[in-house]
């Protein structure tokens, strides 16, 4: 039956998505997700007759209690608890985390969204933004879903007003405006009677976006894998005999690749990667979110919780650490308790050290606080018996995130998400009141990233040039940097080779070290910008996997990428480095293009064939592009 | 070259491993239940591969209520025997002495004795502190609210309401004593999933699952097959039909019925899973008898 291995084949292809979904008690939410499903032929006919019992033909089906499985929900006509939603398109495999809205019920929300790409946030029409909507864009941010839909829901109540869906957005999008989120976008619909959620709506001419679900199959979704730092917590030992000792656990971030040389935390031992062991053979390298187990060359010491990662990228290591903490709780949270963390594989007992403050959530300002009570968040400083191995949140949800267990009552009463800190010394001990919006990485300093535009008349972003050795890249950084200072502006140009001699020196060309030479490279260049200047990049980063590790530290809205291309016979004649001839000869390793693969970028800001243009005019359109995002501003 | 990206089977399969061992380390003395279905080879195969290249550190556990069909007790000893596994079997033998059945007592009080009764003796029994099930969410609508760790009191019960959150991928296991968690591996998968993974894998299931001829009664729309049934007295003058058909899932023989289907190997089944158009527990007469009826008895220990 080939069919059925096309089939197959077919199933392979298809994305994968988590979203989760969010409204306050009656927008909604599980009349969406039961259109959703029916409409894309998701609905069994026996559930369908069950929804369509003791309706009359022409009315519409009770969708809601395709989702709301428990009795004591039906009976009170809400959703009381998270429910998981299984649908496929011929696009996408989605799980959809069904989160209720009712405010006592806001832990929910969070829990479903800590595994989400993506959340939607229904507003109903009638009603406009409450508080609720607040508290769940916050909470999005907060556990960073990457990507938001709010739709405007109910919308044939209110006679498919573009006026009353325009007021909706633009107040929710003023608030929204103070949160981390990039991506966002409002869209009109009627869960109920069908528009635009999986068809396009004829009742409401005047949006001209995609539909619901098209949104869902088409959306790119950044894998918010990170493939530079690797981290494999250890989850068991393996001894089935005597010649065997394997550690077996899933890869949180990072590529480990046999030979890699690697470091045991905490007791900082190191040895090589020996094999990387599964059911269905060895593997020579192992990613996210990959289950294997790891044998190394050297007997050393690792048990349960502790951590594998490379020599040289290492999570923090440290007793104390800050997270903003949902509470999850009926019993508020008692500051002289002493709690369990768990954290990766790992589970410690941690004191609080400091509440800081407790955010409001519907103004997200900050004040001062002695307790959190349930669905509140709140920064705390802790102080672990054990230290942790992790990294902030914001860079690796897989390491950054830990829950909090009461001792006496074993239930998991908070979720934290830990961020960046600064030297305690810097940090007020208590909050004023009514401060501005809580960001994620406050910033050191006294002076304001904002007087520093202000100043330089710019706004900073990082161009990172990407392209095959010798296709141009250093000239036109070097041009480009030359006509900036020309023109008054403020710019760095940052040179892989250069980086090489001295930041990176202790780094070779293995893939993980060209993983980390790009990282420091990103960091330097978010540095750099965080001071106002703007970074020219110029590193071949051939991995789209590692560009976008790049983007996300540098963040998204400062980095422009801009791809020289020509074809590789093209750049081997150009090449004045010897590097091609070598590669060619077997005598060097990954080179992209020759013994690497280079993965073509595709959504670059702006690709330029080297072959065909010249250096100045190459600057000039990147020049031109600089104008057109409003970079400068004389 | 490589993009570093995996196929949802293969997605799904590191994070049903990845409980697997966190349950193995975080437990003193873990179970897993097995029911001989399709869902349980699944699971079992899953096991193999969280602790390859050593053996299952865990036993087995069948709940036998004495009713199910002969092919799966063939099948399932000489799986156990095969892939060196250690097999509890466990059942309510006073009731199956009592001569315990759904027809005198219901489908209700019958499931209650022979199923969630033996269960929570055979988990009493054996001391377990957790037991992996194979149910997954999309099975019925209480199992979607579901938790992968699901806690349970010292009376094997449920509270939905007091559910633990449960965030990202990590697990509460901390346990007063007698109380105990019941793990769900398979959680995120569909039945579709499953069947794939069974292609992929080359995984042993009962024949029952492929369709034959067999002779069959039509209770209510419920094929019951005649053969070996237990209780000949219910089919008594009802007409004998001889119709291709095969099992979706498989239960006791009394309330689990057959489907028509010319499905006769897994492309077929794959191939009826994509256009067929009704929910799998739809011929399993234990789920229906009562609205919120697998809510209330997992509420009451059930799984």
């Amino acid at each position: 039956m080939t069919s059925l291995t096309e089939k197959l084949k077919e199933e392979e292809r298809k994305g994968f998505l988590r979203f989760s979904t969010a409204g306050s008690v009656d927008d909604g939410k599980s009349t969406l997700i039961g259109r959703l499903l029916h409409d894309s032929k998701n609905v069994y006919e026996d559930h369908f007759k069950a929804i369509s019992k003791d309706r009359r033909a022409d009315e519409q089906p009770d969708w809601a209690l395709l989702t709301d499985g428990l009795k004591a929900e039906r009976e009170q006509g809400i959703t009381i608890d998270v429910a998981y939603r299984y649908f496929a398109t011929a696009k996408r495999k989605y799980i959809i985390a069904d989160t209720p809205g009712h405010e006592q019920y806001t832990r929910n929300m969070a829990t479903g969204a800590s595994t989400a790409d993506l959340t939607i946030i229904l507003i109903d029409a009638r009603n406009g933004v409450l508080p609720q909507s607040r508290r769940h864009a916050f909470i999005a941010s907060l556990l960073q879903i990457p990507h938001i839909i709010v739709a405007v829901n109910k919308m044939d109540l209110m006679d498919y007003s573009e006026e009353v869906f325009n007021s909706i957005r633009d107040e929710f999008g003023d608030f929204a405006a103070r949160l981390q989120v990039s991506d966002i976008r409002f869209m009109p619909i009627s869960a109920l009677m069908g528009d635009n959620v999986v068809e396009r709506s004829e009742r409401m001419p005047w949006y001209n976006g995609e539909s619901l679900l098209e949104i869902l199959d088409n959306i790119y979704i950044d894998s918010d894998r990170n493939l530079v730092d690797l981290r494999f917590p250890v989850q068991s030992v393996l001894r089935p005999d005597q010649n065997f000792r394997g550690f077996s656990g899933q890869i949180a971030s990072g590529v480990m690749r046999k030979g890699d040389e690697l470091m045991a935390l905490p007791s900082m031992k190191t040895s090589k990667v020996a094999s990387i062991v599964t059911f269905d053979g060895e593997l020579d390298e192992a990613f996210p979110p990959q289950s294997v187990t790891v044998t190394l060359e050297d007997e050393i010491d690792i048990s349960r919780g502790d951590m594998l990662v490379h020599v040289h990228n290492r999570p923090r290591i440290e007793r104390q650490f800050e997270a903003m903490v949902v509470w999850m709780d009926e019993d508020q949270l008692d500051v002289d308790e002493t709690y369990y963390i768990k954290h990766t594989t790992q589970t410690t007992q941690a004191m609080i050290s400091e509440l800081r403050y407790r955010v409001d959530i519907n103004t997200l300002s900050k004040e001062d606080a002695d307790t959190l009570v349930v669905n509140e968040i709140g920064r705390i400083v802790f102080l672990s018996h054990q230290p942790l191995k992790y990294d902030a949140y914001e860079k690796n949800r897989a390491t950054g995130s830990i829950i909090m267990i009461h001792p006496v009552t074993n239930r998991t009463v908070g979720a934290g998400m830990i961020i960046e800190r600064e030297p305690s010394e810097a940090l007020p001990a208590r909050m004023e009141h009514g401060e501005g919006a809580v960001t994620h990485r406050d910033r050191k300093g006294k002076v304001e990233l904002t007087e520093r535009m202000e100043r330089m008349k710019q706004r900073p972003v990082t161009i990172w040039f990407t392209g095959l050795v010798s296709v141009g890249k250093r000239s036109v950084a070097q041009e480009l940097e030359r006509r900036l200072f020309d023109r008054k502006a403020h710019g760095v140009m940052l040179d892989g080779g250069a980086l090489r001699e001295g930041l990176s020196r202790d780094l070779g060309f293995a893939t993980a070290d060209i993983a980390e030479h790009l990282r420091r490279m990103a960091e330097t260049a978010r540095l750099l910008n965080d001071h106002g200047q703007i970074a020219v990049c110029s590193v071949v980063s051939p991995e789209a996997g590692l560009r976008r590790q790049a983007r996300d530290i540098i963040g998204k809205e400062r980095y422009i990428e801009v791809f020289l291309d020509a074809p590789l016979e093209w750049c081997e004649e150009q090449d004045e480095t010897g590097l091609y001839a070598k590669a060619r000869k077997g005598d060097i390793k990954n080179l992209a293009g020759v013994n690497m693969p280079y993965e073509r970028p595709e959504h670059s800001d702006l690709t330029l064939r080297m072959d065909q243009v010249d250096v100045n005019t190459a600057v000039e359109q990147i020049l031109d592009l600089l104008e057109t995002r409003n970079i400068f501003h004389n | 070259m490589t993009t570093y990206r995996i196929s949802h089977l293969k997605h799904l399969e590191a994070e049903s491993i990845h409980i697997i061992r966190e349950v193995a380390a975080e437990f003193d003395n873990p179970v897993m239940l097995y029911s001989v279905g399709k869902d349980s080879s699944v699971m079992v195969r899953l096991a193999q591969k969280a602790f390859y290249p050593g053996r299952v550190p865990f036993p087995l556990l069948h709940i036998d209520t004495s009713y199910k069909y002969r092919e799966m007790y063939e099948f399932r000893d000489r799986f156990c025997e095969e892939n060196d596994l250690d097999l509890v079997v466990h059942g309510n033998r006073k009731a199956v002495a009592d001569g315990a059945n759904p027809y005198d007592l219901g489908t209700q009080a019958c499931c209650g004795l022979l199923k969630t009764r033996a269960l929570l003796d055979g988990l009493n029994a054996g001391g377990y502190d957790a037991a992996f099930g194979g149910a997954r969410r999309d099975e019925e609508k209480s199992r979607a609210k579901e938790r992968i760790y699901s806690f349970r009191d010292a009376f094997g019960q449920w509270d939905p309401k007091n559910q633990r959150p449960e965030l990202w991928n990590l697990y509460n296991a901390r346990l007063k004593k007698g109380e105990s968690i019941r793990v769900f591996p398979l959680s995120n998968w569909t039945e579709l999933d499953v069947w794939h993974y069974i292609y992929y894998e080359n995984i042993p299931i009962v024949p029952m699952y492929f369709a034959r001829e067999r002779e069959v009664v039509d209770l209510n729309g419920t094929l019951i097959p005649v053969k070996n049934f237990p209780f000949p007295k219910a089919l008594a003058g009802k007409p004998v039909k001889k119709i291709m058909c095969r099992f979706r899932s498989l239960g006791c023989s009394p309330c689990t019925g057959a489907i028509p289907s010319t499905a006769t190997n897994l492309e077929g089944i794959i191939d009826e899973m994509v256009s067929v158009r009704t929910s799998e527990r739809a011929n399993r007469v234990i789920d229906h008898d009562q609205e919120g009826s697998m809510e209330r008895k997992k509420r009451e220990g059930y799984f």
